[in-house]
């Protein structure tokens, strides 16, 4: 158990090492940053002074260093279009994102595991039949296009549903939903293929011919064991979100830190983006982490591997 | 001795047999309408100049935002008069303008006026908000995402089928070294990734397809290294390397034609990935450069266009739908028909 965490925890550790080294380098080869500070009016010395203060005139293998060092301290540079610390501005949107990737999870959830494990008790018939259409265009739909078609639905036609921004209390509704689809999708396939093959194993059938009511064998028996693949994958889900937020935030103006990585991109506000994907990326690696760990609790045979 | 030998040689003449009616039998599922909708799209993308009716790229401000073919037009009556009143714009007509429509009208008759134009023969798919004909777009944007998934495929697998055999065949730290790779790299969420390069490096086509292989080679990599360590202990494996096979050609001769069915199969699921990575990338914007037609970018073009046309978005999105379903439908088929251990990385 103890060697798999340790692993776990130094591949997590390498993984964002990697990522600032990619964010390092991309930010030097998108240009030299002193003409975005710098006008046609800076003098020599501006100039000079600048070199010092943004460490450019040391080797490459410092300047990472001192980018490494700010970043663990939260320490992002400032935003060309805004004009202040990073961090900042990241503070304001991460709850929003965060709010919206739980709503998208337990939605998820709420509706993928009981159409799951019904699908697999009801295996065969319409509702099978139905689950696995739910299935199949949730796993091959744009998110970005399913947005658009839910706001075009519920909010332009049948205005039953504000279509932007994070103001009233039912906007949520639309973007967590665009969001959790997919997984919705997903765990319906993980929970029925988990459930038939609990649903077919000798302990069910010796808790039926117990005469345990069908109800109790189906949704605490065999879900239980049914759950396990289906929790490594809301790790998957979890950091996966993060991703998806990018496109659904900016489907539906709502202000978290996809929408503003968007904006990033578009004012080449580079600093802002490399923090934002910074954060990002610890969020999923922290997920992915968290999960792992979960799973090394809950199913024994990972401990002693 | 005559009788081994018979028998001995019958077993392998008829266990091939035995296995192309198992193959064939198998094809006989083939899902007809994924293939014809892959067979569409791949037509359809290597005919696009031939096969579309208009420029995708030229645009006629006459012509914007035009229904397709087969939304009716809107009329609603209204009186002609002298001169408009102010609350009438919407109930009056002039007599002048009136006159351009039908020659012989009157002061204060009622005709039927066309407010929203119905689709016409011209633009089957209507006509976006530059007046631009949808169908062609759509048509090159199969096109555009034929492409860039081709050759994504082609240098993913490339590098996947050379880490994972690398990995699978020398084991030790080789085969530490590149799986951790993997590790990290399905640990990096591809899209954020994405922006970050285009941002740095510019956008361009080729830079959207080294992102896109390098999201794909990971899963293709981890899958080749455990084909490969599975052949590695095989007889005939072994053999070779006694006969004094060198390395690579015990690799590429012997051990390759081994995972080509699992290559097959996971190729036709990645298929759906990268159109869908392809497509979300252009809907944000960073994708392939304009003015080239990308099916993300035309939905994002769309979308605050929904209530006047929403063609613009919708029609875009469903090409990406199909194609994706049919390609996972394809692929689940070829999985089960070629390679059923597949079936548990699902």
């Amino acid at each position: 158990m103890q060697r798999f965490l340790v692993r776990r925890f130094f591949i997590s550790i390498i993984t964002l090492l990697v990522v600032s080294v990619v964010i390092f380098a991309m930010s030097r080869a998108s240009g030299d940053p002193r003409h975005i500070f710098l006008d046609d009016y800076s003098t020599q010395e501006d100039w000079d002074r600048l070199t010092v203060s943004l460490g450019l005139d040391k080797p490459y293998y410092q300047q990472y260093g001192i980018f490494l060092t700010d970043a663990m301290q939260g320490n992002f540079g400032i935003s060309i279009k805004e004009k202040r610390p990073v961090v900042d501005i990241i503070g304001e949107r991460v709850v929003a994102t965060i709010q919206l990737g739980g709503a998208a999870f337990l939605f998820s959830i709420g509706l993928g595991l009981p159409l799951g494990v019904l699908s697999a008790v009801k295996r065969g018939s319409l509702l099978d039949a139905a689950g696995k259409l739910v299935a199949l265009v949730g796993q091959s739909a744009p998110n970005f296009w399913l947005g658009i078609m839910l706001m075009f639905f519920f909010a332009v036609n049948l205005g039953w549903l504000p279509a932007y921004g994070r103001q009233e209390k039912l906007s949520i509704i639309l973007p967590a939903v665009t969001l959790g689809w997919y997984y919705v999708a997903a765990n319906l396939r993980l929970i029925r293929s988990s459930m038939l093959d609990a649903l077919d194993s000798e302990y069910i059938k010796l808790a039926r011919a117990k005469g345990v009511k069908p109800a109790v064998v189906i949704w605490k028996h065999a879900l239980r064991n049914a759950l396990v693949p289906a929790l490594t994958f809301a790790g998957v889900t979890l950091g996966a979100l993060v991703t998806g937020s990018l496109v659904v935030e900016t489907v539906f103006a709502w202000p978290g830190l996809g929408q503003l990585a968007v904006q990033a991109l578009f004012a080449a506000d580079y600093p802002l983006l490399q923090g934002v994907v910074m954060v990002f990326t610890m969020l999923y690696v922290a997920a992915a982490l968290g999960v792992d760990v979960l799973y090394a609790y809950i199913d024994p045979r990972i401990r002693y591997t | 001795m005559a009788e081994q030998a018979a028998g001995s040689v019958i077993i392998p003449s008829e266990a091939p047999r035995v296995k192309a009616l198992r193959v064939l039998r198998r094809l006989r599922k083939m899902p007809i309408i994924p293939t014809i909708l892959l067979g569409v799209f791949i037509f359809v993308g290597l005919t696009a100049p031939l096969i579309s009716p208009h420029d995708p790229t030229k645009s006629d401000l006459k012509d914007r935002n035009l229904p397709p073919i087969w939304a009716s037009s809107e009329t609603s009556p209204k009186t002609v008069v002298q001169r408009m009143s102010i609350s009438g714009r919407s109930t009056q007509i002039t007599l002048q303008k009136a006159r351009t429509l039908q020659p012989n009208v009157q002061l204060d008759d009622k005709i039927d006026v066309i407010t929203k134009a119905g689709g016409s023969s011209k633009y089957i798919l209507g006509t976006d908000h530059l007046g631009r004909d949808v169908m062609s777009r759509v048509i090159h944007g199969a096109r555009v995402s034929l492409i860039v998934v081709s050759l994504v495929i082609l240098v993913g697998i490339t590098i996947g089928v050379t880490v994972g055999m690398l990995a699978g065949w020398y084991g030790g730290w080789v085969d530490e070294v590149c799986m951790r790779l993997v590790d990290i790299k399905l640990a990096i969420p591809t899209i954020l990734l994405a922006l970050v390069m285009v941002l740095a490096l510019g956008q361009s086509f080729v830079l959207i397809v080294i992102v896109l292989a390098l999201t794909i080679w990971p899963r293709i990599a981890r899958n080749v290294r455990g084909e490969v360590l599975s052949l590695k202990s095989a007889d005939y494996v072994g053999l070779a390397k006694v006969a004094g096979a060198s390395t690579p050609r015990i690799l590429i001769v012997h051990i390759f034609p081994g995972i080509i069915n699992t290559l097959i199969v996971l190729t036709t699921l990645e298929i759906g990935i990268v159109i869908l990575l392809e497509a979300t990338l252009s809907f944000l914007g960073a994708g392939v450069p304009p003015p080239t037609p990308a099916w993300g970018s035309m939905v994002a073009d769309g979308r605050d266009r929904l209530a006047v046309a929403w063609w613009i978005s919708t029609i875009p999105g469903l090409a990406i739908l199909a194609v994706v379903v049919a390609s996972n439908l394809f692929g689940d088929w070829l999985r089960d028909t070629l390679d059923p251990r597949l079936r548990q990385l699902g």
